[in-house]
Parts: structure tokens; C-alpha cells; sequence
């Protein structure tokens, strides 16, 4: 569904991407992860076109993304859910859930989709008039994935949805995102918190300085000592004792 | 007599509070003071006298008309002047819109001459009496026509599919991008927009004064910038307020402290809001 092939990307002379490739298939969660500054959320802004790829190729649903614009690249059904969630602070929660479906044309079924996301996510109902800024972090997030899903994406990225959040709002966005992998909903998900994107992921990447250096199944990742030792913060006790 | 000089405030402060609309909106949406605001202003009120002179055209739709120029003129504008730079020092499009503003005014004393054109159509506005209180017919349209236009803005901003894409872009033009907004047709949206309402204030002001001339929209633009600073720059109902208040204290200065002072009394609030609230009155962008 989604293909990068070497993909090098970044903001000034030395690239931050050194030429990294991935797949998603189609119903499939996986997860990039890797420590701040790896150049997991400028792998994002590049598949979701903010930052032009210097080289290499991104390929979704059948078409080139490596020069296409982020405003193009949506309506094909990629949507992200930005980093620090970037909710539309002075608008409202119904106007923020109405932006995240700008592009489409079907009105009634965007009538219909925002009524459904509601019954899901009632807190959007409660605060639906109330400025997007008002609401708590946790909200913000929800509100932000809410957006994303009004573009009816056929995949979705979450760039670092637990971030800042608290332990119990955590859980609550992973429930979501399990619920969302239940209902087939194919999702790249970029996290620091490797612990928690391992559990929910099919399959992971780890990014390093750039570089992908090692990917397989979830569940063989949680098990690789370098992976416990460096994200999961396993193996101090071993150490010790 | 305060009544009077309140109400003579209110109806300059109109046209100051549309022309500081359309700084406030470009301001909003692109971090860019449009010093040739006044100039779009003028424009207006040229094709609206112009068209009027003929004597073919009816005066609503001369009205429109000058609108609409004025609108055009807003978005040729953004596209020659502004867009070529951006991402450039931020001091740059600010000498480009200085020298669009100079470009502008040469241009109208090159076509229409330096001389006062008197407004081509007589109206037959009189004095009434509200509440006890006269009140100028002429002063009461502007007044009412003024309210309009900002509440029609207002209205756009809040309850339309555009206008909240346009406020989506003043606040994060990368997520609205995202959203799968063109920030390019909402920035040419906002010029389209904030001219037009420059551009009315442009016609309503050659009605009240009587008089369109190349540097009409110089003070009015100075002083309209004012307006946009005094009630927070980017914010909409702040633009409003400040170009109201602007007015009224100017009114008010010239009958109590010195006609003579009367312009000054724009700049000295500038000033003072710089110094002690450079935020403004109202704070923030995209509201």
C-alpha cells in the first residue's frame, strides 16, 4: 500500500533521512520507532509531502507521493496526525473535525461520519462548540485522530500520539488505536514509546540517526536484546543483579 | 455637540475599521503588513467615481463595482508583490508593499490627474431626528453599510467552510495543508476579501468627504494600520474596535483638545499602544 524505497529527506545541507525504505500493507499496523532525533516525524513530513524527498521514491495506493503536494497527497487517502497534534486552537471541535474533511465532496457522508465518530468518541460531542485549545491534552489527541479519520484515510499516521500525555490518557489513545486496528484501519505509527507501539504493531522499524537498522514482526523486536536494551529500557536489571 | 462629533467619529472610524480588516486578514494569514491597503482603498473609490461619471451606470451597481476593482487590484497585488518573496526576511515584502503603495498612487495621478473629483451623484440626505438626538442621514447609511459589511465578514469567518479554512491557515498553515487546504487560494481569498472591504470603505469615504484623489488612501491607510495594531493585529473583532475607537478619539481630540491635532491623535495612540500594550486590545491571531 505504501513503499519507500531510499528515501533521503531533511532541512538544511546534511539530511536527517539517509536513505531509508519500508512497506505498509494493506489492514497492516506498523510502527518506526527510534530515540528523539532519529528522524522519525521528518520521515512523516516526507511521505505526507510538507518536506520534498531528495531521493529516492514513496509509492501509494499505485502513485508517485515524491513530488506531489501535502493538499494532493490527502485526498488519496493519507491523512497524519501531527506531532504534538496541532489542533486548530481557536476553532471549534465540530470546526476542527469539519476541517480534517475539507477535500471531500460527499457532504451527507461526511454528515454522517461526523455523527458516528461522536457516538465513538462522545467528549467530541460534549465539547463540540468549545475552542480546541480549551481542551486537556488527552482530548487534544482524540480530537486530532478524529480530524485525520474525517478524511476517511485508507492509511493512517500517528506521529508520537502518546507524547506528553498522561499514563491513563495513553492507554485510553492505544485503546483507540487497537479499536481502530480491529476495524481493518491500516496505521504507521512513529513513537518513542516503543513499548507501547510494540504491543499494538504487526510488524516495526528502528530508526537510528537516519537509518533503518533493523525491522521484523512486533512481537520479535520486543524480544531482541538491542531493541530492549535501547527502547525498552530492559536489561539494567539484568545487569545489576 | 458631543453627540455629533461621536457620530462624526463612528463614520470615519467605519471606514478605518474595514481598511484595518483587510490588514488584520492578510496580517493573519501571511505575518505581512500590507502598506498599499490604502491604496486599494483609493482604488475603489476611482472606479466607483469613474464608472458613476458616465452617468450609464447605477450607483449600486458602481458600488459593486468598485468593490470588485478594488478586490482585483488586491490579488494582482499579493501575486506580483508579495508572493514572488516568499520565505524571503520578513523586511522584504514590507519594502515591496511600501513600494507597491508608491506605485499605486503614481499610477492614479498618471491616469486620473492630481485634482479633487467631486462625488458624480447627488444624494438627498438630510438631517433627522432619533431619540432626540440629530442625526445625519449620510452619516447613518455609511454607519449602517459599514455594520454590514463586518458583520457579513464576521458571519463568513465563523460559519462558512472558507472562512474557516482561512482561519485554519492564520493559525498552522502546515496542518491546514494536511486538511488538504491550498493555503495559495486561501491567502488569494483573503486578498480578494480584505480589498474588497477596503475598496467599500474607499467608496464610502468619496461620498462622505466628497472629494477622490490619488493620495486619499494615505491617511486613511496610516491610519486604518493604526486601527489594526490599537485592537491586535490578526485578530478580526479586534480590527473592528480599534478602527471605531480610533475614529472616535480623533473626532473627540479635534472638538476638545485641537482641531489642529487631528491626525495626530491616530499616530499618538500608535504609539501608546506600542509602548503599553503591543499586543493590543483584543490578542491573537485567527479569531
Amino acid at each position: 500500500m505504501l513503499t519507500l524505497k531510499s528515501v533521503q529527506s531533511g532541512y538544511g545541507r546534511a539530511p536527517v533521512l539517509k536513505g531509508i525504505s519500508l512497506h505498509v500493507r494493506p489492514g497492516e499496523v506498523v510502527t518506526l520507532i527510534g530515540a528523539n532525533g532519529a528522524g522519525k516525524t521528518t520521515a512523516l513530513s516526507t511521505i505526507s509531502g510538507l518536506l520534498p524527498a531528495r531521493k529516492g521514491a514513496i509509492e501509494f495506493a499505485g502513485q508517485d507521493l515524491t513530488r506531489m503536494r501535502p493538499e494532493r497527497i490527502v485526498t488519496l487517502g493519507l491523512a497524519l496526525v501531527p506531532e504534538g497534534r496541532r489542533v486548530f486552537r481557536t476553532l471549534s471541535v465540530t470546526a476542527n473535525l469539519e476541517l480534517g474533511a475539507f477535500y471531500r465532496q460527499d457532504k451527507k457522508q461526511v454528515r454522517r461520519d461526523l455523527e458516528e465518530l461522536r457516538a465513538r468518541f462522545p467528549i467530541l460531542k460534549e465539547r463540540a462548540r468549545q475552542a480546541a485549545g480549551t481542551l486537556s491534552g488527552g482530548e487534544q489527541q482524540i480530537l486530532a485522530i478524529g480530524r485525520a479519520l474525517m478524511a476517511r484515510p485508507k492509511l493512517l499516521m500517528l506521529d508520537e500520539p502518546s507524547m506528553g500525555l498522561a499514563p491513563q490518557m495513553v492507554t485510553r489513545v492505544y485503546d483507540i488505536l487497537r479499536d481502530l486496528k480491529k476495524s481493518g484501519t491500516t496505521i504507521l505509527l512513529v513513537e518513542q514509546n516503543a513499548r507501547a507501539a510494540l504491543k499494538v504493531a504487526d510488524r516495526g522499524y528502528v530508526l537510528e540517526t537516519g537509518r533503518i537498522i533493523l525491522d521484523g514482526a512486533a512481537a520479535e523486536l520486543q524480544e531482541d536484546p538491542e531493541v530492549q536494551r535501547a527502547y525498552l529500557g530492559k536489561g539494567y536489571r539484568e545487569v545489576w543483579e | 455637540m458631543f453627540f455629533q462629533q461621536l457620530l462624526n467619529g463612528l463614520t470615519t472610524g467605519a471606514a478605518y475599521a474595514l481598511i484595518a480588516l483587510g490588514y488584520t486578514m492578510i496580517y493573519g494569514i501571511l505575518g505581512l503588513i500590507n502598506f498599499a491597503q490604502g491604496e486599494i482603498y483609493m482604488a475603489g473609490a476611482f472606479v466607483a467615481v469613474l464608472l458613476l461619471a458616465t452617468g450609464q451606470v447605477n450607483f449600486f451597481l458602481a458600488f459593486l463595482a468598485g468593490m470588485a476593482a478594488a478586490a482585483l487590484v488586491g490579488v494582482a497585488l499579493e501575486r506580483v508583490a508579495f508572493r514572488p518573496l516568499r520565505g524571503s526576511h520578513p523586511l522584504v515584502p514590507l519594502i515591496s508593499a511600501i513600494g507597491a503603495s508608491i506605485f499605486l498612487q503614481s499610477l492614479a495621478l498618471l491616469l486620473f490627474g492630481p485634482n479633487d473629483r467631486p462625488f458624480p451623484v447627488q444624494f438627498d440626505f438630510s438631517t433627522i431626528t432619533v431619540a432626540g438626538l440629530p442625526l445625519s442621514t449620510l452619516q447613518g447609511a455609511i454607519l449602517a453599510a459599514a455594520l454590514g459589511f463586518m458583520a457579513l465578514l464576521v458571519v463568513f469567518v465563523r460559519y462558512t467552510r472558507y472562512g474557516k479554512a482561512i482561519v485554519a491557515c492564520a493559525l498552522d498553515r502546515d496542518t491546514a495543508r494536511l486538511m488538504g487546504i491550498n493555503v495559495d487560494r486561501m491567502v488569494t481569498l483573503t486578498f480578494f476579501i480584505g480589498s474588497a472591504l477596503s475598496g467599500a470603505a474607499g467608496i464610502m469615504m468619496a461620498i462622505y468627504y466628497n472629494a477622490t484623489y490619488p493620495r486619499m488612501g494615505l491617511l486613511p491607510g496610516l491610519k486604518a494600520f493604526s486601527a489594526a495594531i490599537l485592537g491586535g493585529v490578526g485578530n478580526i473583532p479586534g480590527a473592528i474596535l480599534g478602527g471605531l475607537l480610533l475614529g472616535v478619539a480623533e473626532s473627540l481630540g479635534a472638538a476638545y483638545v485641537s482641531s489642529g491635532f487631528k491626525d495626530a491623535t491616530a499616530f499618538a495612540i500608535l504609539i501608546l499602544v506600542l509602548l503599553i500594550r503591543p499586543q493590543g486590545i483584543l490578542r491573537g491571531r485567527g479569531d
